[in-house]
């Protein structure tokens, strides 16, 4: 799984930016599903939007925003079938973080839950 | 006769990284591979002692090893390992018996696969030092913790930690594709470096063992020749080792430390710094040019000066201007400026030290060279200022005791 973390426009991208943005993506989710391993790809809604659930005292308790402020957000995933490591460092480092390129990071977590057939 | 057990010691430091390498390649798991190594080598010294030592040593234990991995995965088969020992079914039945066994254990390719995942960038340096030296340099859990001085209980843990994410997180047991190998190797050659300047810089206190560290970088760097005979940098990191090695015993007299100038050059170790040299000369013959080289060509000027007055300052200094191109680090300007000094005249260098000083100002071997410079000034005053500071930024007793000597000349 490809956890996309990036910085938070104000107000949101700039149409240009935003068409740029969804062009590079579409180009990654394409090229993975051409090769056959793509099993999910999706933005998430910003931050703005969340909401926190932490259960206290076994009664839920709900906070208005992420669970946690830091300078990157988790913008979006990729969950790619990928052979080993090495072969998810090349895909992520095809995956845009934002539409400037250099900002924002790929976290890769392992989902051990899925079949794998080696 | 024979000491068995020195034997099979020499055996299983020369041989484990070769056997343990082929042994993951079959089973996929570090662990299993290690056992069954560790079993072999218990195996030889209850063995040896009493039907003799077999002709070929390294064949036996490698043979053994291969042994007892087939009866782990026959004893493991029933649990959930059952994937790891068909694919060991695999590959062995694709093998056949136990001399073709062997062909696959010293495929040389092997080792390379371990090293490059011992040093994958997605391990912390510190695991992929500890993973290195055990797999490949066949150290034990509790000779690395000592060299490196962490409890052994630190050391396991940093170890099981990283086994666990090569499995987990799908590290690969591959050698990179060409268009990553360039990247990948600097991370092998870092952790190399890493372990000799381990075992170089601190040359007291723990003395042996740390030695043993310089003496491991070494043949891992000999083994990384030997898989890339091609690779330039791998061959400037050997030089540089070497060299550096090379002047070892002259580095240290009463437990003091004693600079390049004052080191008494007889006891310079002849045939490393001609191995060291010829190492070089077959890397730069490849024409590509890389950092280890350069500062192996550094460290060779100073190995052909017969006396500290033929250095070539002058050439030393045009390569540490090369080695800022490529990385405009502090600490090599300021090796740089000390260069000058040397060469170009006091002052001069005196000016670029100065310059250093924002950036430098916490770092002591930076008022080291300033005092060094003002004491052949003859400034003696601001000498021993600068000296006073040194001493105040470090706690290293070697280095202590030789601020304080040059203390003990100026007043």
């Amino acid at each position: 799984m490809m956890l996309i973390y990036s910085k938070e426009w104000e107000g949101g991208l700039p149409p240009e930016k935003r068409e740029q943005l969804k062009a590079a993506h579409r180009a990654s989710i394409d090229a993975a599903r051409r090769k056959g391993i793509l099993l999910a790809a999706e933005p998430l809604a910003p931050t703005s939007t969340a909401t926190t659930v932490r259960m206290q005292d076994g009664k839920p308790l709900i906070t208005d925003g992420p669970f946690a402020e830091t300078k990157e957000q988790l913008a979006g995933y990729y969950i790619l079938d990928c052979e080993n490591l090495d072969e998810a460092i090349e895909w992520a480092t095809r995956i845009p973080t934002s539409c400037k390129g250099g900002e924002g990071c790929i976290e890769i977590r392992p989902m051990p839950g899925l079949p794998r057939d080696d | 006769m024979i000491d068995c057990r020195s034997l099979a010691e020499n055996v299983f430091r020369e041989e484990s990284g070769r056997i343990i390498a082929g042994l993951i390649r079959i089973s996929g798991s570090f662990d299993r591979a290690e056992e069954a190594v560790q079993e072999a080598f218990a195996a030889a010294l209850a063995a040896w002692p009493e039907h003799g030592v077999p002709s070929n040593p390294a064949a036996w234990i490698t043979t053994t090893a291969h042994r007892k991995l087939i009866d782990a995965a026959r004893r493991h088969r029933t649990h959930v390992e059952k994937q790891e020992s068909l694919r060991y079914e695999i590959e062995s039945g694709a093998s056949g018996g136990s001399e073709d066994g062997e062909e696959v254990m010293y495929f040389p390719d092997n080792r390379l696969r371990l090293i490059f995942t011992c040093c994958h960038p997605a391990l912390n340096r510190e695991a992929q030092v500890a993973l290195t030296l055990r797999t490949l340099g066949g150290l034990s859990t509790q000779e690395i913790a000592k060299a490196f001085l962490v409890p052994e209980a630190t050391l396991a843990q940093r170890l099981v930690r990283a086994k666990r994410k090569i499995q987990e997180a799908h590290i690969p047991y591959e050698v990179p594709p060409p268009e990553r190998l360039r990247e990948r190797l600097a991370s092998v050659q870092a952790v190399i470096y890493l372990i000799f300047n381990e075992g170089y810089t601190a040359s007291s206190g723990a003395g042996l063992i740390r030695e043993d560290l310089c003496a491991e970088a070494i043949r891992l760097g000999r083994v990384l020749c030997e898989l890339l005979p091609n690779d330039a940098e791998s061959l400037g990191l050997l030089a540089l080792m070497l060299l550096q090695n090379s002047r070892r015993a002259a580095r240290v007299r009463e437990g003091s430390l004693v600079t390049l100038e004052e080191q008494d050059r007889s006891r310079w170790d002849q045939d490393a710094i001609q191995e060291g040299l010829a190492r070089l000369d077959q890397a730069l013959a490849l024409r590509q040019a890389g950092p280890y080289q350069v500062q192996a060509a550094i460290a060779a000027l100073h190995a052909r000066a017969k006396a500290p007055e033929e250095t070539d300052w002058n050439q030393i200094a045009r390569l540490y201007e090369t080695l800022l191109e490529w990385n405009p680090s502090p600490v090599i300007a300021l090796n740089h400026a000390v260069a000058v000094a040397m060469s170009s005249g006091l002052e001069a260098g005196l000016r670029q030290i100065d310059a250093l000083r924002a950036s430098l100002d916490h770092y002591y071997l930076f008022h080291a060279a300033r005092a060094d410079v003002l004491r052949r000034l003859d400034r003696r005053a601001e000498a021993v200022k600068a000296y006073e500071r040194a001493a105040a930024l470090t706690a290293n007793p070697v280095e202590l005791e030789f601020l304080n000597k040059r203390l003990r000349e100026l007043t």
